[in-house]
């Protein structure tokens, strides 16, 4: 691998403002400022990174009900971000999708969702687009280890691979489906198994080490950009936090939880730009501020921001048909 | 004016649609080489090529799970179902994906898309592949749902659903795809949310879709023998309801009788039903008479089945009480 260190600041900077976000969002919601539910990315924050690092603007992601991640990767606002999950008119969706459906079509950005497994038949129909167009373009799916069990995962998998669509399918093995351990939801260790049920290639990678992501990944998109194909990538990583804010996560032993925070991957990434003097710990610090900064500008940007009219909640539903907004 | 079966209007302006714009696509079970389970796309794929007719695996979630990815990312997808029943196997994609998409990113993706879902009982096909699920489909906010009983509306609505930047659910009823009528080129499109009169009368309103606008013509025409003159409306779509068209004929005739093939209990034909007694209740001088299938599954044997479907005897029986 032959990164630039701009390159390597950029994904570190990346990794940041996905921790940040999620922290802030995390006593946001403790607070009671965000209303809904919230899932929470942090400890995976490397394989957005690392897969989004391949992408361009115009290329395709599809996310799941943990998104917040991908969708600052892919190079979300984290301002509309923020306005959204708060529920204001000036969010991402005007206030009606919130944490689990964020969308931003000028970024190829189709959508956090959810219901799980349910982004993988879309990601084969923007697969198809960019195919059927001749565009160039690839979709990244972005899913966890427990989607995997669901049938949309076999569907759309046989599918890209049976039309070489340029899809890139990400799973995120954080070893947990809810509550249930990957051990207790399925019978193998290593998702990139079932790759060989589809005839594509399949490979695991440590999910918390963003240039093992990142290369693979990188090895995927040209496979996809070339129509050669799907590529299965599994990156094994740990959520740091319950399924969603609010969930005690009893069912993590406390072992496991200690062997993965000393894994934690930005600690990694930093350690790395240390040692390799890519960084001084006081230009690392400068960032850090840098970024508090921005989430704390989102913030005030979501806070400030105007609830939506009431007219709007019938908007939006059709292209062409405005329902009834009242009751009575 | 062309005489064509309703299976051809459908076929044909599939290919209007299709020579007009490169994003048109279709993709569905069986509906390139094999012409189609009911031979609906027939020789499109010959015409149009692989890409454009695309067979899929039996794989009815990623049919329209990959509809709505390619709707929304620029193209104007046609899926097609075998059968109506099967759409339980993707009802996640269509009901939370395809409807919701534009409503949760406020407004920011849409998903122009048609999927096409031939329904209805009436050969033998038993109780999972005969199923009428209207009602399931017109609950949700975000689909539109149409259904055409005769070529020329099967043909002028089809032109409109491709056209139309929602999710739209084309409802086809197999049992008239070998229906053939006359088919004026010069009507072209028909808007959605436009109903027709099929047949003037001012004695009785009879509102009904798909197969039992035909059954309720023949009612329409024993009843005339008699002397009670029989409205016939036909919504075409379910949604966007053309209300106006059926109050105005009510308004006429001060009775109605709603006639869907749908299990009755639950069916559109009690939306229906309800608008008109919350709506116009001065008008009626007789309550709002709903007639479906039996509350059953869809049987086997064509003695059961014939039983257990409406048909334009028990039409006749229900206008009796009404008049």
């Amino acid at each position: 691998m032959n990164l630039e260190n701009s390159r390597i600041i950029d994904m570190y900077k990346t990794m940041l403002r996905i921790r940040k976000f999620e922290e802030k969002a995390m006593n946001l919601f403790a607070e009671g400022k965000i209303p809904g539910f919230v899932h929470l990315y942090i400890g995976e924050e490397a394989v957005a990174t690392g897969v989004s690092a391949n992408l361009d603007t115009n290329d395709y992601i599809t996310s799941t009900h943990r998104g917040h991640g991908h969708i600052i990767a892919k190079g979300g606002d984290l301002k509309y971000m923020m306005a959204e999950l708060f529920g204001k008119a000036t969010g991402y969706c005007k206030g009606k999708g919130g944490s689990m459906h964020i969308a931003d079509a000028t970024r190829g950005i189709l959508g956090a969702n959810g219901i799980v497994g349910a982004g993988q038949n879309i990601a084969v129909g923007a697969g198809l687009s960019a195919k059927y167009k001749g565009t160039g373009q690839v979709c990244a799916c972005f899913f966890g280890d427990g989607s995997t069990n669901q049938g949309t995962f076999h569907e759309s998998l046989n599918l890209a691979s049976i039309w070489k669509l340029p899809v890139v399918f990400i799973c995120e093995n954080n070893m947990y489906g809810i509550s249930m351990s990957q051990s207790r939801h399925q019978a193998i260790q290593d998702v990139s198994d079932r790759a060989v049920a589809y005839n594509i290639p399949g490979v695991t990678v440590d999910g918390n080490d963003v240039f093992a992501v990142y290369e693979a990944a990188n090895e995927a998109v040209k496979r996809a950009r070339s129509m050669q194909g799907p590529t299965l990538i599994e990156c094994k990583t740990y959520r740091h936090r319950g399924h969603f804010e609010g969930d005690p996560a009893i069912y993590k032993p406390e072992e496991e939880q200690k062997e993965w925070l000393a894994k934690d991957p930005i600690k990694r990434m930093e350690s790395f730009i240390v040692e390799n003097k890519i960084l001084t710990e006081e230009e690392i610090d400068e960032i850090n501020e840098e970024i508090k900064r921005e989430i704390q500008d989102a913030v005030e940007f979501a806070e400030s921001s105007p609830e939506p009219a009431i007219d709007s909640v019938v908007e939006d539903i059709y292209t062409d048909i405005v329902e009834e907004v009242n009751l009575v | 004016m062309r005489r064509m079966t309703y299976a051809e209007a459908i076929r044909d302006a599939m290919r209007i649609k299709m020579e007009e714009d490169p994003n048109v696509f279709i993709l569905g079970e069986d509906v390139g080489r094999f012409g189609g389970c009911f031979g609906v796309t027939g020789t499109l794929y010959d015409e149009f090529g692989e890409d454009r007719v695309r067979d899929t695996p039996i794989s009815e979630g990623a049919i329209i799970g990959c509809a709505v990815g390619a709707a929304a990312t620029g193209l104007r997808p046609i899926a097609e179902l075998m059968f109506i029943d099967f759409v339980t196997v993707g009802m996640d994609q269509l009901i939370n994906q395809a409807a919701k998409m534009r409503y949760m990113f406020g407004g920011k993706i849409t998903v122009p898309m048609v999927v096409r879902l031939p329904a209805g009982a009436g050969f033998q096909a038993a109780a999972q592949h005969s199923q009428s699920l209207e009602a399931w489909l017109t609950h949700v906010p975000g689909l539109k749902v149409v259904y055409p009983s005769t070529p020329q509306d099967a043909f002028g609505l089809m032109l409109s659903s491709v056209e139309d930047d929602n999710p739209v659910v084309f409802i086809e009823h197999k049992m008239l795809y070998g229906v053939s009528g006359d088919v004026d080129d010069e009507i072209k499109k028909i808007p959605l949310g436009t109903a027709d009169i099929k047949r003037e009368g001012e004695d009785v309103t009879v509102i009904a879709t798909g197969k039992m606008v035909h059954e309720a013509l023949a009612a329409a025409e024993e009843l005339a023998k008699e002397g009670i003159e029989v409205e016939v409306v036909d919504p075409r779509t379910l949604y966007p309801l053309d209300k106006k068209t059926i109050f105005d004929s009510i308004r006429k005739t001060n009775k109605a009788v709603v006639v869907t093939e749908e299990t009755k209990r639950g069916g559109y034909a009690g939306e229906i039903s309800a608008m008109i007694s919350e709506e116009i209740f001065d008008s009626l001088d007789a309550p709002v008479l709903r007639l479906g299938a039996l509350n059953s599954p869809v049987p086997f044997s064509p003695k059961l089945e014939q039983h257990m479907l409406p048909n334009s005897a028990d039409i006749i029986k229900g206008i009796k009480k009404l008049v």
